[in-house]
């Protein structure tokens, strides 16, 4: 066994299972991504022994938080684990100072002992000015970093982070983001999210998950730039078609070849073919040339994506085309495109990625 | 043009106190409700809702607590159940008790035979029939406060490592504290209010089951000033109850 948190979670909820398995060395911060309904929250709770997961193993730090086999569910007040939720859900009928001692106090801590410590942590979070306020009376931003220091005064061995920015403001989500990540930092964390800058600024490693299962997980920048998963593709940005590997190419699902730059492709394995937005170019007639790749699709839909405009096609795939080009063409929702790649923009690579990717850092890389 | 309706309900609720008090016999008030008959159908009926609202408080706030986080089946049909009395005719109420507990209901005689023991016509009835009429407000009350206050409060507490009875004591119970007022209050003011459940169940007999709506009820035919003169003690008590138990929120809490 081994420092850190190694949690196997299987919870059956009528149609939907969560079969996850997921690990975090000691120093690192893991994010959890997924659309709603893909079985994060399910997760945290499993593990934070706010549910019972139906078979699992919950280790920490070399403590047996859960185990079905062996009947083992400790309770979670005595799992030294701290949960920072989507709202702050701060006591109402306490003072802000209680509620960042209301851990202290609860393990047994002398109330001006346990103040004392509160006192340190709503410094860390920058809220000492808060301090007298009842939780009513603060902000949606303001409430979260006290509920950021109340999690940090019970002084828990692992912190689990449940969209913890979703509720906020757009003004207020990046100063909680920055506070997050310099709390983090020497911290083992578990941040579940669907938003792809809190994986880059907050974690070491992603793990995606879809449908209640793992699809994808690895280092940060890796799963950024080279996507196996829709939902990973999507929150970087990219296209990404799956399929087979082919000679120089991808037999897609759909039956069109893709050429493009393979690595480490096996032929006949399952593949990704992925490629920018920015390298699609489109058109409104069949291509007359030669292109590398071609794909007749429909517009879905135009929207503005910076100075550019985003073509969706109807199959999935984007384009990124000037505004220009967009008036030019008399692009409009229905009508009839033809993408066009360039082979030396796409990237074809194996859809499961070598197990020796896929294991904890040893050690923080940096961010 | 919401104004015109909104006065007419208002007024009624109004006017009818402000003729009771235009009405009433100031010069002998305080001879009329210190009289025998009136002091000790006051006295009979501060001591039997007091009563009553403990066993609602004993037997009401358990049963709102599963009613609000219970995970057995049939737990909504449970919930309108427990609003029976609330719609219920009190009368019917009292009849029901009667049909029940009566010497010849099967739980009266049951009692009857094992115990010798006979419940209608006495105070233990008026505390029942009270009971039986109260009991919603105080679950429905509670139930509310335990649904808003919500789990998630004693969750995230448990993960800051408090002991489920640390979360009962300094988290839970805070939170519904004012919901348990109100809804004490509440139905201390119905048990007090009680008149067709008594009159069925338990009777009119001065001193044992005469509480003191049966007095101004009875009052009535013999003396309307004394009965009006009592009404305004009801009127009164009721205006406490409203200002002490006017159900309020903590802030941050709605």
């Amino acid at each position: 066994m081994s420092a850190g948190l190694y949690a196997e979670v299987v919870v059956r909820r009528g149609e939907f299972t969560l079969d996850a398995t997921v690990r975090v060395a000691p120093g690192e911060v893991v994010a959890v991504l997924g659309r709603n309904g893909s079985g994060k929250s399910t997760l945290l709770a499993a593990i934070a022994g706010l549910l019972r997961p139906d078979r699992g193993r919950i280790v920490l730090d070399d403590r047996v938080l859960t185990d079905t086999a062996a009947g083992l569910a400790l309770a979670p007040h005595r799992r030294r684990i701290g949960l920072l939720a989507q709202q702050p859900l701060l006591f109402p009928h306490l003072s802000v100072l209680d509620n960042v001692a209301f851990g202290p106090r609860a393990v047994g801590t002398r109330r001006r002992a346990a103040r004392d410590v509160a006192r340190h942590h709503l410094a860390e979070v920058d809220a000492t000015q808060f301090a007298r306020r009842r939780p009513g009376r603060l902000s949606g931003g303001q409430a979260q970093r006290v509920a950021l220091a109340r999690a940090l005064a019970s002084d828990p061995e692992l912190l689990l982070l449940d969209e913890p920015l979703s509720a906020l403001d757009v003004e207020f989500a990046p100063a909680l983001r920055s506070l997050l990540q310099k709390v983090l930092a020497d911290r083992i964390a578990l941040v579940v999210s669907h938003q792809v800058i809190d994986a880059l600024v907050l974690a070491d490693r992603v793990v995606v998950l879809e449908g209640g299962r793992v699809v994808e997980q690895g280092r940060t920048r890796e799963v950024l730039s080279r996507p196996r998963s829709a939902f990973a593709a999507r929150l970087a940005g990219l296209n990404l078609v799956s399929g087979t590997a082919t000679e120089g190419g991808l037999g897609a699902d759909d039956g069109t070849e893709l050429a493009g730059l393979t690595d480490s492709t096996v032929l006949g394995a399952p593949a990704v073919a992925v490629f920018t937005p920015a390298a699609v170019a489109v058109q409104v007639h069949p291509p007359t040339g030669n292109p590398d790749n071609v794909i007749a699709d429909r517009v879905a839909a135009l929207e503005p994506n910076g100075t550019m405009v985003r073509v969706r096609g109807a199959a999935g795939l984007a384009a990124d085309i000037t505004p220009a080009a967009a008036v030019e063409l008399g692009l409009r929702s229905g009508c009839a495109v033809w993408l066009e790649v360039k082979a030396a923009e796409v990237a074809i690579y194996p859809m499961h990625v070598a197990a020796s990717d896929i294991n904890p850092t040893q050690d923080r890389n940096p961010r | 043009m919401l104004w015109l309706p909104a006065l007419v309900a208002l007024g009624l609720i109004v006017l009818p106190v402000i003729g009771l008090v235009v009405r009433a016999p100031w010069s002998r008030f305080g001879a009329l409700v210190t009289s025998e008959s009136a002091l000790s159908a006051l006295g009979l009926s501060l001591r039997t809702a007091t009563v009553s609202t403990l066993l609602c408080v004993m037997f009401g706030g358990p049963l709102a607590v599963v009613l609000a986080r219970g995970a057995v089946p049939g737990l909504r049909f449970l919930r309108s159940v427990v609003l029976l009395p609330l719609v219920l005719p009190p009368v019917v109420g009292g009849l029901a008790l009667l049909y029940l507990l009566g010497i010849s209901g099967f739980a009266g005689y049951a009692l009857d035979v094992a115990f010798g023991v006979r419940v209608p016509f006495t105070t233990a009835a008026v505390v029942l029939a009270q009971t039986f009429v109260a009991m919603p407000f105080l679950v429905v009350s509670l139930e509310g406060a335990l649904r808003t206050g919500g789990e998630r409060y004693e969750s995230i507490a448990a993960t800051l490592g408090a002991t489920p009875l640390t979360v009962l004591r300094r988290i839970t119970v805070p939170l519904v504290l004012p919901g348990l007022g109100s809804g004490t209050v509440l139905s201390f003011a119905r048990c007090l209010g009680e008149f067709g459940a008594t009159i069925a169940f338990a009777g009119s007999l001065q001193g044992v089951t005469r509480t003191l709506p049966l007095e101004i009820y009875l009052e009535r035919e013999v003396d309307p000033d004394g009965a009006i003169a009592l009404s305004l003690v009801l009127v009164v008590v009721a205006i406490v109850v409203i200002v002490v138990g006017r159900p309020r929120s903590l802030p941050g809490l709605r």
